[in-house]
């Protein structure tokens, strides 16, 4: 069983708490160490929770269609913060209106997160790529 | 059988007795002398026993005999996190908690700078926090290093990660460095935890402080048990919660206005009094203490004039700007100065509702609207102290004065509208500590708590 810490919660003006406590759970099932910050959680607290953790991850949830907004800056954030090696994941509605997901997904992407994944997104489709993507950053920075 | 009981308080200027007859829980003789701890603190306390024992006789014998104390410069303590908001606030709660006056706080990595800041504070204690168990234990355990090299001789208490425990006893005691190790003061995130490092803090006072200090030559005549500010919290803490028998008086903040600092100290858990409201961040504790080291009325009347300017305080006094200005100059360097005239007392009771105003806006949280896809959300930062039941007023200023103007002191701590989402008192019932009795409740708290809850109850007058 793993021993990953990850930083969850629902960024921005967003109240939207019920598909972030079901990842929550999810991955504590899966065996991870989870740190639940719930809803109305600003940028800057999904940093400060990481460093005090210890994170090996955040996953970013937003539903409200502001994600690029609140998520502007936040891999820059992190690197001010000392987390050079974390995991950045976000997903839901993230941007407003319909549009071409793999579009959205590389404006994200760009911005640094590692993955994106888009509204109706399964705990079971994403928390094997986690699995994968840790143990794939831990081997290259030479961690058991 | 158990008839009198002795408290003393060691301050910085005096050394005040109060005698309990603890039958009938009265207060029966108070007496002070003068503070010499610098010599030798029984000197005082002997000058003080014998104005005392004019009061209640000369042959009497006290049954029970217990002190507290902020002689020579208090507790002074550093505190030490990770992140400022998480750990170091954690650390910093504790501390105050504990009744220490906290002159550093530093966070994440110490830097050589801070080293030389914490060897000029020259602390009696250093807490050591930082990350959650089993969260960062790289800072933490670098930090402790760090005092170590820079030979920190202090008592340290370490209250951080618990997987970093073992690494740092051996590093602190390989360098003979006196350590108690407990538990985390926030084990995870927003999780406040910190009984434990308070327990950890007032047993390194009675155990160390008290005699590097030279206290404890008094111990012989009294039991110091621990420093005057954690006696009010005490005595706050068994006025609200009552005892077996007793029924306590609900929810409370209680001001204390002094020479150099103004303490504000709320019992209750100070969650979101409406249901729609969502708190954000650390909670806050059900014990809570802020000192505000820069509002007093003597030491820091000065900086009490810079925050609110001499007009606001000409107004509240009916005396001329210049005449105020010239005041605070003069009792600036005059700790134990009294008022001779009225008009002296009417500028001590501006800087006060001043200090109050002040130290109330930074103890008391507030609400933030958020406004989002679905409409308003209201987020609440702090502790809500809309609902306190009692509104207390300790110190020489409530003592001192009448009770109109001290009703009006306590006023200036409730909620008004210009204070907007700050969520003060709204409508307490008012009370001053007339014998400025209530650190002997807290006193008395430690061996008997139905009576502490009858005394601490008997020194409250309704203003």
């Amino acid at each position: 069983m793993s021993s990953w810490t990850i930083v969850t919660g629902v960024i921005g003006s967003d109240t939207h708490i019920v598909g972030n406590r079901i990842i929550a759970i999810a991955l504590e099932q899966a065996g991870f160490r989870v740190v639940s910050l719930g809803a109305l959680t600003p940028a800057e607290e999904f940093i400060k929770a990481a460093v005090e953790t210890a994170a090996d991850a955040i996953l970013v949830s937003s539903l409200y269609g502001q994600g690029e907004l609140d998520c502007r800056g936040f891999r820059d954030m992190c690197i001010e913060a000392g987390l050079n090696d974390i995991l950045l994941y976000v997903g839901g509605n993230l941007v407003v209106g319909k549009h071409d997901w793999s579009s959205v997904e590389r404006q994200f992407l760009e911005m640094g997160f590692n993955r994106a994944y888009p509204p109706g997104t399964k705990p079971s489709d994403f928390i094997p790529q986690l699995v994968q993507d840790l143990e794939t950053r831990d081997k290259l920075l030479g961690r058991d | 059988m158990t008839h009198l009981g002795l408290f003393v308080d060691f301050g910085s200027t005096y050394t005040k007795t109060t005698a309990v007859d603890l039958e009938s829980v009265e207060i029966i003789g108070r007496a002070q002398g003068p503070s010499t701890v610098q010599s030798d603190i029984t000197i005082g306390l002997n000058m003080a026993l014998e104005n005392l024992k004019r009061q209640v006789g000369h042959s009497v014998l006290f049954d029970v005999r217990l002190a507290c104390s902020s002689a020579a410069g208090g507790l002074k303590m550093v505190t030490i996190g990770l992140v400022p908001e998480m750990t170091s606030r954690a650390a910093h709660f504790a501390a105050l908690g504990a009744g220490a006056k906290v002159t550093g706080i530093f966070s994440y990595h110490i830097t050589l700078a801070d080293i030389a800041t914490l060897h000029a504070l020259s602390p009696d204690v250093i807490l050591l926090a930082g990350g959650t168990d089993g969260g960062n234990r790289e800072v933490i355990v670098e930090n402790a290093r760090q005092l170590v090299s820079a030979n920190v001789r202090c008592p340290i208490i370490v209250a951080g990660n618990r997987e970093a425990r073992t690494e740092i006893e051996q590093i602190l005691s390989n360098a003979e460095i006196e350590m108690v190790v407990t538990d985390n003061v926030m084990p995870e995130i927003n999780r406040l935890n910190i009984e434990p490092a308070r327990e950890a803090i007032r047993n390194v006072f009675l155990n160390h402080i008290v005699h590097a200090k030279g206290i404890d030559r008094a111990s012989t005549f009294v039991r110091v048990v621990m420093p005057t500010p954690t006696a009010v919290l005490e005595a706050a803490k068994v006025l609200a919660e009552g005892a077996k028998g007793v029924p306590g008086i609900g929810d409370l903040v209680l001001v204390d206005v002094g020479g150099a600092t103004t303490d504000i100290h709320s019992v209750g858990d100070g969650r979101p009094s409406r249901p729609e409201v969502i708190y954000r961040g650390l909670p806050e504790p059900y014990l809570k203490r802020t000192v505000e080291g820069d509002l007093g009325l003597r030491h820091n009347a000065e900086s009490i004039l810079t925050a609110v300017g001499d007009s606001e305080l000409a107004v509240h006094s009916t005396v001329s700007s210049d005449r105020v200005k010239k005041y605070v100059r003069e009792v600036a360097t005059s700790a134990a100065y009294v008022p001779q005239t009225p008009e002296e007392t009417r500028m001590d009771y501006a800087l006060a509702k001043s200090a109050i105003e002040i130290a109330i806006t930074r103890h008391a949280g507030r609400l933030d609207v958020v406004y989002t896809a679905v409409g308003q959300s209201v987020v609440q930062y702090g502790k809500d102290l809309s609902q306190a039941h009692a509104l207390i007023g300790t110190g020489g200023v409530f003592a001192a004065n009448s009770a109109e103007m001290a009703r009006e002191l306590l006023i200036a701590a409730t909620k008004r509208p210009s204070d907007g989402m700050r969520l003060k008192p709204e409508s307490p019932v008012l009370y001053v500590d007339k014998p400025y009795g209530l650190f002997v409740a807290g006193l008395l708290s430690t061996i008997d708590r139905p009576k502490a809850a009858i005394l601490a109850k008997k020194c409250l007058r309704v203003v």
